[in-house]
């Protein structure tokens, strides 16, 4: 369960985040929504403790972020290339992430063995650093890595963009496999309202940081938010 | 087109990160331009009196002898510090521009550099002394523009070796080789090249400088424009990589993960490797002291023992975590606690330390007191310097590009205010603690007293590593606001 509570970020006296009250609960899979400078990234960043609340708090849990650092054994974040060491073979970062949350060596073999399909061959034993992998394998890896050791949050910002369809298609699977085991409380942010849909059970719109639509996925969704993008 | 060229240029140079950052240290930039021109014009004046009142030689001569060192180092300086324009071309591909006219202004920029400017201020002086003291006009004016023109193709020639490591540490081990032949007197090289430099004065020889300059910006030139795609010249070369396990480091327990990491960073990036190439050269700083008379004291040996040991110490240590600046937010939401990163660094540095004193163990040649130094100045490094550059190095908030090799020396982060002051306990206090047990007791009181002084810093370990955990907490927020702006 994640609480926020008036929490705001004020930049140079301009609000970019401003949410009073906001509960994500356990199992949920949480999609949030928003154009450019919505303020996804920034709330995602609050919740991982990366920059200061202006403001309010954030309970992760039960942990407040910014006061304990409690949260961080049961919860797992990829925001962007910043969460990954570029000088290290794909395997050598899923071993580091793994030993950080108490696997061994065995166990993240097994875990990613099980993503061999998603990787496509490109990922495992292909003799590349992650800084020369592209974008997309990537990103891939950095998904991946966020799942290793059975985190209760998972945190994926923008995991759609960059990746193939094939991918695409292959990551919705994995988060919807996930979500359906309904004790991980998973948050994604996308700019594509279809994917959202499809792997959310409740999506929330944001607007220049403020919280504008808190809906439960129906199939009426994606018509809901089409209508509200157009404008 | 060269006035799109020039305006492209200025709002790169006005706007850039660095520049808007900090005008102090663009203050202190000037000031120490300024400071080595001024040297360099001292120099230039100096030498010719100084070779002529002391030395009883031909001043021109003389310098036309150690021109080829001059030169070489000065290549192996362009390589390790000036910066060849790559980067910015990429987004000049595309345009309707016309390739060679990128070439031409790319290369043309480079020959703006400081690197070439700083030599006028002193073969400027000098030449300029030397009509003064009745040398043949015309063959001074020769001689100036053949050095001109040779540094110049130094310059190109730097374009050339930047696309390859193996050139500039090939040009160093033949400088040190020949450097060596020269000093034990088997083979001296500069009979051979003084005869080229005396040319430029007393023949045509400038002509020759002039070609090879034309050569070196024509081949530069040429491999620039035939290497202009992404996929050639304009790319990061990739290099096979292989999974290291290191499972011998286990034995350290939980600290063995960040060990081993810190490993891979090391071996794998080239702005540490270039640290790592740094601080072995560290190991031979003693050889200055040991060898020189005026440096006979026994306090300087306390000096050289704690740089001949420390090397690794200094040039690693002091950028902790900022080694780690590109993945920091990683670092900060993983399940990490600081004490056991900061205690890896520690370890890191403590088995360098340990390392480069068994390395250094050559010293012994030089007599056993000389080693003692050494290893008394390892065990101060250890228990107090070691604290001491985590410490200084939590302070630091400069990214570090662990691609490029090219800050590794001068580096800005040298000229914070409270890294200075920590590093005054570094060196000096050492030396006064040796000074005090030397001359009230005995020179063995003095080693005593240091290594005393290093065994003392490990009770305060626990405490350090709390102050630093605590500077890493508050700091948090801005270091990775810092740690995301790259140059």
């Amino acid at each position: 369960m994640i609480q926020v509570k008036n929490l705001t970020k004020v930049y140079s006296g301009i609000s970019v985040l401003s949410i009073d009250n906001l509960d994500i609960t356990k199992g949920e899979s949480f999609g949030l929504v928003g154009n450019n400078g919505a303020g996804k990234t920034t709330f995602f960043s609050l919740l991982l403790d990366l920059i200061k609340p202006s403001t309010g708090q954030i309970l992760n849990y039960g942990v407040e972020v910014n006061k304990s650092e409690a949260w961080k054994p049961f919860t797992t974040a990829f925001i962007d290339e910043t969460f990954l060491i570029g000088y290290l073979t794909p395997e050598e970062y899923f071993y580091f992430i793994g030993e950080l949350r108490g696997q061994s060596k065995a166990d993240v073999d097994t875990f990613i063995a099980g993503f061999e399909d998603f990787f496509n061959g490109e990922i495992l034993k292909n003799k590349k650093y992650l800084r020369d992998l592209s974008k997309g394998n990537q990103k891939k890896v950095g998904i991946i890595a966020a799942l290793i050791g059975n985190p209760e949050v998972i945190v994926l910002d923008e995991p759609f963009a960059n990746l193939d369809p094939t991918t695409q298609i292959r990551l919705k699977r994995i988060l919807k496999e996930l979500a359906a085991k309904g004790d991980k409380t998973i948050l994604v942010s996308s700019h594509d309202l279809q994917h959202t849909v499809e792997v959310s059970n409740r999506i929330v719109v944001l607007e220049k940081g403020i919280v504008v639509k808190d809906i439960q996925t129906s199939a009426e969704t994606l018509k809901e938010l089409e209508a509200f993008f157009e404008g | 087109m060269i006035k799109h060229f020039l305006t492209l240029e200025w709002k790169s140079f006005a706007r850039s990160a660095s520049f808007k950052t900090n005008i102090a240290f663009k203050i202190l930039m000037l000031l120490g331009f300024l400071y080595f021109a001024t040297i360099f014009v001292f120099i230039g004046i100096g030498i010719f009196y100084g070779i002529r009142k002391e030395a009883h030689l031909e001043p021109l001569a003389t310098v036309n002898r150690y021109l080829i060192y001059y030169f070489s180092v000065d290549l192996i300086f362009r390589y390790m510090m000036q910066k060849i324009p790559v980067v910015n071309i990429k987004p000049l591909l595309y345009l309707n521009l016309k390739k060679s006219s990128v070439v031409h202004f790319s290369l043309g920029k480079t020959a703006l550099s400081g690197f070439n400017l700083l030599h006028a201020f002193f073969f400027i002086p000098f030449s300029v002394v030397m009509l003064v003291e009745g040398y043949d006009v015309w063959g001074v004016v020769q001689w100036y523009l053949g050095i001109m023109a040779l540094i110049f193709t130094a310059n190109f020639l730097n374009i050339l070796a930047a696309s390859k490591d193996s050139i500039a540490f090939f040009t160093g081990s033949i400088l040190v080789v020949l450097a060596g032949l020269h000093y034990y007197g088997f083979f001296d090289i500069t009979q051979y090249t003084s005869m080229f430099f005396n040319g430029l004065y007393h023949s045509f020889y400038s002509l020759i400088a002039l070609l090879l300059l034309l050569l070196s910006y024509y081949s530069a030139a040429n491999y620039f424009r035939a290497n202009m795609f992404l996929d050639a010249g304009l790319s990061v070369k990739q290099k096979t990589a292989s999974t290291q396990e290191y499972t011998w480091l286990n034995r350290f327990g939980s600290m063995s993960t960040f060990l081993k990491n810190d490993l891979r960073l090391i071996l794998r990036n080239k702005r540490s490797k270039m640290t790592l190439f740094v601080s072995l050269m560290f190991l031979f700083y003693g050889l200055l002291f040991f060898t020189s008379k005026s440096y006979e004291s026994p306090v300087w040996q306390i000096f050289a023992g704690i740089f001949v040991s420390g090397g690794f110490l200094f040039t690693f240590g002091q950028f902790v975590p900022s080694w780690d600046s590109s993945y920091y937010p990683l670092m900060m939401s993983q399940n990490i606690q600081y004490r056991e990163y900061i205690s890896s660094k520690w370890w890191l540095v403590v088995i360098a330390t340990v390392f480069s004193t068994g390395l250094a163990s050559f010293y012994l040649f030089f007599g056993w007191k000389t080693y003692l130094a050494v290893v008394v100045g390892a065990i101060y490094n250890i228990g107090v310097n070691a604290h001491l550059v985590l410490w200084g190095g939590a302070y630091i908030k400069q990214p570090i590009d662990l691609t490029s090799a090219k800050q590794a020396f001068g580096n800005k982060q040298a000229f914070n205010l409270k890294t200075m002051l920590l590093s005054i306990p570094k060196l000096l206090l050492p030396l006064g603690l040796f000074a005090l047990g030397y001359y009230l007791i005995n020179p063995i009181a003095g080693y005593l007293f240091v290594a005393l002084a290093g065994v003392l810093g490990f009770a305060f370990k626990n405490k350090v590593f709390s102050i630093i955990e605590k500077i890493y907490q508050t700091e948090k927020y801005k270091t990775i606001a810092a740690y995301k702006q790259k140059n």
